[in-house]
């Protein structure tokens, strides 16, 4: 056969021409569609972020360098909503991964209903952002806050300040993923021998050590993935903020960024519009599409920079654990 | 599955309540308080407490406006106040719910299957081409995990614009577009998981079939689409509540109130439409986790297994 082949050149190059036909062929639509939505606008991106450009469709944009990146640095709105993002992130990471490993730890004890309380758990990750935002703004502002309900508060965490309104998000969020991070941590946690906790507890480990010498050590990979994961949706939430908060209250910006910025005047910022909010409302509302361009550029830069340290670091500390 | 479980208890039920009386005195006699009892109440209370938004939200929708206002968290007087406001919605002319309904569904469905497939030829034809090109491009969709949304999806607007202007195919606000839009992102992730995948199983099967004179569309249509069948599991988990619950890429490319919008334009609208409207913001939420509640409960093992193997591959 292999001789028959050799004898036949122009078969043979037949047969490869052929293979690299159906290599591009199987490739095409699933690189195609890739390509057109993500590759060909990335570039776009990134030259329309250096560009005048103000309305979704008008014709022509003139080039005028790093102007709008220079822009968005001595933009209040975007320092504002850059480091209500940062603390957003952190307290949600932190949040969200608490209540998630706690739970996990709790479900897989050994309960009779055991598979229905992760299914609980498990179910507000199942409804979009956009529409439980909208249930628990009734919750806030309805039941939670108010005359009737459960009367907790006097005003909604939504309208009352903007840190409230921040804990009132993380609490919203923390309710939708947590179930989803719990169950990697389950995952993790089952994975782990069975005898090797025995063997622990003859030896006489309490539950303390047999978490810092064993469990620890063992779930840190399902650590990486969940702050990751955690690290990613807190950095890019977008939904759940429209209609929870619509980005608000309106506040005085913060004496800090007065200070930063050389600003004499108080002008007014909406206390949880995080970047992704602030990117789409800069071109959709305010109509600055270089600008809220170059401003997703950054956004990019940073989340890249950041989840790629994340990663490192944790994974050095796998090892190391 | 559970099913199978229950299946089998209802099928080997007995009325024997002497029995369970004596088993109820036993277990009654014999019950011990652990640490683990409180801790149980302690979870069982918890689990309650996640699932009362759901609780508000249905006896609300079953309320006219007065009431939710007055008593929000008492019980409905009738639950047959549900059915008018669900009427009311199916009825808002500009809601057109059932209408938003099926473009989810026809999206969701044909994005999914669609997604599979071409993420599947794709990938396989990557793993089993061993060139210096086939690894760039593999690393190329692998880069656009790294992607988010906000940076391509002003550019990417009046690029699908533009492409309507050369080409006369209208692309935004149809389904073919939207279909093509979730393909393109969905790639990214369903490449590298089936990349993954692929790899593992045997070259010895294809080889066989070839022998038996397989052509590359039968070889992959035929003999590698089956075997691929757990990993298009997780990813039908995954990408089918991303697409289905998603709202940035819609309401760029479809835009609300377009002839094509979803499920959750269709909420976003209503709920615009009618501020503080809570009896019908609150039925519509209610329509709308609904179905992929109750879906859930069905396939419960294979949605949790879907997304968490895909998480940590």
């Amino acid at each position: 056969m292999a001789q028959a082949i050799k004898l036949n050149p122009k078969k043979k190059l037949g047969k490869k021409a052929s293979e690299r036909l159906w290599f591009w062929l199987f490739l095409a639509p699933a690189l195609g569609a890739f390509a057109i939505m993500v590759w060909v606008p990335f570039f776009m991106g990134v030259y329309f972020s250096m560009t005048d450009w103000t309305g979704l469709n008008t014709g022509r944009q003139i080039l005028i360098g790093f102007e709008n990146y220079r822009t968005i640095f001595t933009d209040y709105r975007f320092i504002y909503s850059f480091s209500r993002t940062v603390i957003y992130s952190v307290l949600n990471i932190l949040v969200i991964n608490g209540v998630a490993f706690g739970l996990s730890l709790l479900v897989t004890q050994k309960f009779k209903l055991k598979n229905v309380y992760r299914a609980a758990f498990f179910i507000p990750n199942l409804i979009g952002g956009l529409v439980l935002g909208f249930i628990w703004q009734f919750i806030f502002n309805n039941i939670i806050a108010g005359q009737v309900g459960l009367q907790l508060l006097e005003r909604s965490p939504l309208s009352s300040s903007p840190n409230d309104a921040m804990f009132a998000l993380i609490a919203v969020v923390t309710w939708q993923y947590a179930g989803y991070i719990m169950m990697i941590y389950i995952a993790a946690l089952q994975n782990i021998p069975e005898d090797l906790i025995e063997a622990s507890k003859i030896d006489g480990a309490n539950a303390v050590q047999r978490m810092r010498a064993i469990v620890l050590p063992l779930v840190a990979q399902a650590f990486t993935v969940a702050l990751f994961l955690t690290l990613v949706t807190s950095f890019k939430q977008f939904d759940t903020v429209q209609s929870l908060t619509n980005s608000g209250p309106a506040t005085d910006l913060p004496l800090y960024i007065r200070n930063l910025l050389n600003i004499t005047t108080i002008p007014t910022v909406s206390g949880t519009s995080l970047m992704a909010v602030d990117i789409y409302r800069e071109a959709f509302t305010r109509f600055n599409m270089g600008v809220g361009q170059a401003k997703a550029i950054v956004f990019f830069a940073v989340l890249l920079l950041i989840s790629i340290t994340q990663v490192y670091v944790n994974k050095k500390r796998e090892v190391e654990l | 599955m559970m099913d199978a479980k229950w299946l089998h208890k209802l099928k080997t039920f007995k009325w024997q309540p002497k029995k369970w009386m004596k088993d109820f005195g036993h277990s009654v006699k014999t019950f011990k308080l652990r640490p683990i009892h409180i801790i149980e109440v302690f979870v069982f209370l918890l689990m309650l407490l996640f699932l009362y938004p759901f609780y508000i939200v249905t006896i609300n929708a079953a309320k006219p406006i007065a009431e939710i206002v007055r008593t929000p968290t008492s019980l409905p007087e009738s639950f047959g106040m549900l059915w008018t406001n669900i009427q009311t919605i199916l009825q808002a002319s500009q809601i057109r719910y059932l209408q938003s309904f099926f473009n989810s569904v026809i999206i969701t469905s044909f994005s999914l299957v669609l997604i599979g497939v071409t993420s599947g030829m794709a990938a396989w034809v990557l793993v089993r081409t061993k060139t210096k090109i086939s690894t760039a491009i593999f690393l190329l969709f692998v880069s656009g995990l790294v992607i988010p949304f906000q940076v391509v999806m002003l550019p990417l607007v009046r690029f699908l614009e533009l492409i309507t202007m050369w080409t006369g195919i209208g692309i935004r606000d149809t389904h073919h577009g939207v279909i093509l839009a979730y393909i393109g992102f969905g790639a990214p992730l369903s490449v590298f998981l089936l990349h993954g995948f692929i790899k593992s199983i045997p070259l010895e099967i294809e080889e066989a079939a070839i022998i038996d004179g397989c052509n590359k569309p039968q070889l992959f249509f035929r003999i590698v689409l089956p075997i691929l069948k757990p990993i298009f599991v997780t990813l039908l988990v995954l990408n089918g509540m991303w697409i289905w619950n998603d709202y940035l890429l819609p309401i760029l490319i479809i835009g609300v109130g377009g002839s094509t919008q979803t499920l959750p334009l269709a909420v976003a609208s209503l709920a615009g439409a009618y501020v503080r409207q809570w009896d019908l913001i609150l039925t519509s939420v209610l329509m709308a986790a609904f179905p992929v509640v109750v879906l859930f409960l069905f396939a419960q093992k294979h949605i949790i297994k879907g997304m968490t193997s895909g998480a940590i591959k």
